[in-house]
């Protein structure tokens, strides 16, 4: 392993705009960061690698002014400065991209960028044509024209993170820290944003990206810092590393990035979805006639651009939506309109993609989540009668099983990482007699290790048996651990291929494009 | 369960609840001494001191003076009086907590009660010659089969038509106090009475365990005592409150378990009904002994500061029932011993919910910690009960 030596490249002979020396933060029982160093130079991407709970997070709030560091200093061109909370910070030109927007969905663009910065005419009346004509002028420099009148709610996901950048340019923020900017885009809009911050790093602003995405901090970082449990173990030039290198650092240890799917048995036909078709929230058919057969023994991957049907797909055969038409059928037998529980109870296993919202209970302590499903089933209860030292063992059991990292099994759900809740909810999902399990997005948010470690599951879960269903937006997860893959476009399966022959781009252009061979490569927003 | 996981933010929410109790009796007492002048003419800086002290003794028979110091128990009338008003306000706070848990907002134990004390009179009225040991429990089970019956109203309009239960109960509550103002002044009137009311429960009066004349203790109160475990033990015992809970913290994740959060939310407004109108039966049966037109009471209001004071929690809510209901009991002495008006408990009640719902500020004073990230929150519920919720999807 290198040493974390300084860089002396050509390109980083600027001086820092940003520079933190040895910060340190200590929380009761933790030392979230250990006289971390950063050298942020004017127009440099500084990637900061790590994973969840690593300390990029505290980090940043030290930088933002949302914790006070117990030592170390930041320097702001070379000078020290204290920063008191946000509003010192942004008034310095340090501004930060939420993962989770901080924005009014009511109000249109320009409120939104004004709020809390208004322009004013006098002391009383706002300014609305100058703010106007900043933000156009704003957008129109950087390659992202916004309408100012646009209701924020309106926007997809993608343009309300530029509003978002639009907010700290507008605050004339030089150094912009945006935190897993990527985590709620699609693979398409994760292309565009990076055009985005391009153009701002070659105006000379500073960027921060915190991620733990490997290839895409390779692909759009200047500089790379990985941090590993609240210390800096190693600072790479993208050229110069890959993504075996970047993983080991960040994880301490050797990491396998792909695993190994074996050979798969296929046998009977277990899954049967015919023609289905399922309305979408806003009405209309978002599932337009999909068929395909899963079979026991193997891993069928469905891959597609978030919003192409794949949620609503998914939601129909769980029995959480009612189908508008078509049929499923599991191991011979109708179950298009079954209710959870039902399937449940006939062995289908479910990994939902959003853990927060349908996943866990995250107020409730890992034993209740542990027994969630089956809580109404002995042992866990007899009659209305819950047996509390049964669902602790339960537990117990899940936890040493899974290797869910937790002070104890009382503790609250909520209070885990996300990748301890996933191992969390692959315990309670996996531990049984299966005939379907439905993998939805099963790694998304989890760093490396957890990423590893849930895939091997899932091969070792195929190889007892059951047929499994995994829908993901990351298409190298779908290549990496199908048998065979669907690709779903505009609420359809357009092609069916072989998982291990198939070629990354090939599939990448069917998801794009449906198979046409259209150039159009804008994603479907919504499929209707 | 959830017991065993809160201990640490229990403790802070013990404290916040302790602390926003003395607070406001702080603010009673500056309410007091200002207005003195008024009461006594001159402004007294002591007379809160004298208005505790007699309330103390109204509610509990401990009489305490200083100058010379002494104690005094004056006899069991205050802790009769304290328990019998403390009755409905334990059922009618359990009435409200249980719809926390489920994160239901049940405004309307007020309409549920009067209907309960509805459903009982008729009841009472209609087995008027049958025995004691017949006509009590058929009263009761009518008054709370009414109360249900009005919870399930808006139970069901929540869970099947998304209507938002704070607006329909609210709205209920005037229903009720209509219905009963026809009731009585029409079908229910009894012949000769003065005013519009019922004639007497008769032989569904409660039997009375204990006290004298104006100080009765009826045996409503050990029903009151009793559904306090009860309720305890269907929320964390049992595998129903199980899925109330879990709708009320999840509903997304509750129908991903197989759970039904429409039938939960039914099931779990008919409870909440089923508890507010077997206070309002109680207390017909046991105190009012008829039921007038205009039936004055806040009985179904108070509950929800009674909910939130015990944090939802039944043994909670038990402490808060008791502590309203002294304070209740307590009043009337402070009015004659010190002439603060019987009004300053509603002053208390006011400052206490306050406190509670800005809690930031008793955290402030006593130096509380933040509850963790992540626990259950009642008063979520109260604040946030006008932005609808998903409860209602599929």
């Amino acid at each position: 392993m290198t040493a974390p030596t300084p860089d002396k490249s050509a390109a980083r002979i600027a001086a820092p705009a940003l520079e933190m020396r040895g910060i340190t933060k200590r929380y009761p029982g933790v030392v979230a960061n250990d006289s971390i160093d950063l050298e942020v130079r004017p127009g440099e991407i500084h990637a900061l690698l790590g994973e969840n709970g690593a300390g990029k997070s505290t980090l940043m709030n030290v930088l933002y002014g949302l914790a006070r560091p117990d030592e170390g200093q930041i320097l702001l061109d070379g000078e020290v400065i204290d920063i008191e909370g946000p509003t010192d910070a942004i008034d310095r030109g340090i501004s930060m991209v939420h993962q989770h927007f901080m924005l009014v969905p009511v109000l249109t663009v320009a409120d939104n960028v004004l709020l809390g910065k208004e322009a004013m005419r006098g002391r009383l009346f706002l300014d609305q044509g100058e703010a106007r004509r900043r933000i156009k002028e704003l957008g129109e420099r950087f390659g992202f024209e916004l309408d100012p009148d646009a209701k924020v709610g309106d926007l997809s996901v993608g343009w309300q993170q530029r509003v978002e950048i639009l907010k700290a340019l507008y605050r004339d923020a030089r150094i912009l820290v945006l935190d897993e900017p990527t985590a709620v885009l699609t693979p398409q809009e994760t292309v565009e944003i990076f055009t985005v911050l391009r153009r701002l790093a070659a105006e000379g602003h500073s960027i921060i990206f915190i991620s733990h995405k490997l290839y895409e901090v390779l692909e759009i970082a200047d500089h790379i810092t990985v941090i590993r449990r609240g210390k800096v173990v190693g600072s790479r030039i993208p050229g110069e590393t890959n993504e075996e290198d970047l993983a080991e650092l960040m994880v301490g240890h050797e990491v396998q990035l792909t695993v190994d799917r074996g050979e798969s048995h296929p046998a009977e036909t277990m899954l049967r979805v015919q023609d289905l078709r399922v309305r979408s929230d806003r009405g209309g058919d978002i599932v337009n006639g999909v068929s395909f057969d899963v079979r026991a023994g193997e891993i069928l991957g469905v891959a597609g651009v978030a919003g192409n049907g794949q949620d609503e797909l998914v939601e129909a055969i769980m029995g959480l939506r009612q189908p508008s038409g078509g049929s499923i059928t599991l191991d011979g037998s109708d179950v298009t309109h079954d209710r959870p529980r039902d399937l449940h109870e006939k062995q289908v296993a479910f990994v939902p993609a959003d853990r927060h919202r349908f996943g866990l209970v995250l107020s409730f302590p890992l034993t209740d989540n542990v027994v969630l499903t089956d809580y109404y089933m002995e042992p866990y209860s007899r009659g209305v009668v819950r047996d509390e030292d049964a669902i602790a063992k339960r537990a117990d059991e899940a936890i040493e099983l899974y290797d869910v990292r937790t002070p104890s099994p009382t503790v609250t759900a909520g209070t885990l990482s996300g990748g301890n809740q996933q191992k969390l909810i692959v315990a309670r999902e996996f531990d049984r007699d299966l005939k379907l399990l439905v993998l939805d997005q099963p790694t998304r948010g989890l760093d490396v290790g957890s990423i590893e470690f849930i895939h091997k599951q899932i091969i070792k879960k195929r190889d007892a048996g059951p047929a499994v269903l995994l829908v993901s937006a990351e298409l190298d997860e779908v290549l990496e651990i199908s048998d065979r893959i669907a690709v779903m476009y505009r609420g359809k399966v357009v092609a069916i291929v072989d998982g291990r022959t198939a070629n990354k781009e090939a599939v990448g252009l069917l998801m794009a494009t449906g198979g046409k061979g259209g150039s159009s490569a804008s994603p479907p927003e919504t499929a209707s | 369960m959830i017991n065993r996981l809160l201990s640490r933010s229990l403790r802070g929410q013990l404290a916040v609840t302790g602390g926003a109790i003395l607070l406001a009796l702080v603010v009673g007492a500056i309410v007091m001494v200002l207005t003195s002048p008024i009461i006594t003419g001159s402004l007294d800086p002591w007379l809160w001191s004298e208005a505790y002290l007699a309330l103390l003794q109204g509610a509990t028979g401990i009489a305490i003076a200083f100058d010379p110091f002494s104690i005094d128990f004056t006899g069991f009338n205050g802790v009769i009086d304290t328990l019998v008003r403390a009755t409905p306000y334990i059922l009618g706070g359990l009435a409200v907590g249980l719809g926390f848990k489920a994160g239901l907002f049940n405004i309307g134990a007020q309409g549920q009660f009067l209907m309960g004390a509805l459903g009982a009179v008729v009841a009472a009225i209609a087995l008027a010659d049958a025995p004691t040991v017949i006509a009590v429990p058929l009263a009761l089970v009518a008054g709370l089969l009414a109360g249900a019956a009005y919870g399930f109203v808006p139970g069901w309009l929540k869970a099947f038509t998304g209507a938002h239960e704070v607006v329909v109960t609210i709205m209920l509550n005037y229903v009720a106090l209509q219905i009963i103002s026809w009731a009585v002044s029409g079908p229910l009137r009894a012949a000769g009475a003065t005013f519009a009311r019922t004639s007497d429960v008769g032989a569904a009066t409660l039997p009375i365990l204990a006290g004298s004349s104006g100080h009765l203790l009826h045996s409503g109160v050990i029903i009151a005592f009793a559904a306090v475990p009860v309720v305890w033990w269907v929320l964390y015992r049992s595998t129903v409150g199980f899925e109330i809970h879990t709708v009320g913290a999840n509903p997304d994740a509750a129908r991903y378990a197989g759970m039904r959060p429409r039938r939960l939310i039914v099931l779990t407004m008919s409870a909440s009904g089923l508890l507010a109108g077997l206070a309002g039966g109680i207390e017909i049966l046991g105190v009012q002994h008829y039921l007038p037109a205009a039936y004055a009471t806040t009985v179904g209001f108070d509950a929800i500061t009674v909910a939130l004071l015990g944090r939802a929690n039944p043994w909670g809510i038990l402490f808060g029932g008791l502590l309203l209901g002294a304070l209740r009991a307590g009043a009337p002495l402070m009015q004659i011993k010190a002439g603060v008006p019987v009004q300053m408990i509603d002053i208390l009640q006011g400052v206490i919910l306050f406190f509670l719902a800005a809690d930031l500020i008793v955290r402030w004073v006593f130096r509380i910690r933040e509850a963790k990230a992540g626990s259950v929150d009642e008063l979520k519920t109260v604040t946030g009960s006008y932005g609808g919720s998903s409860a209602t999807k599929g």
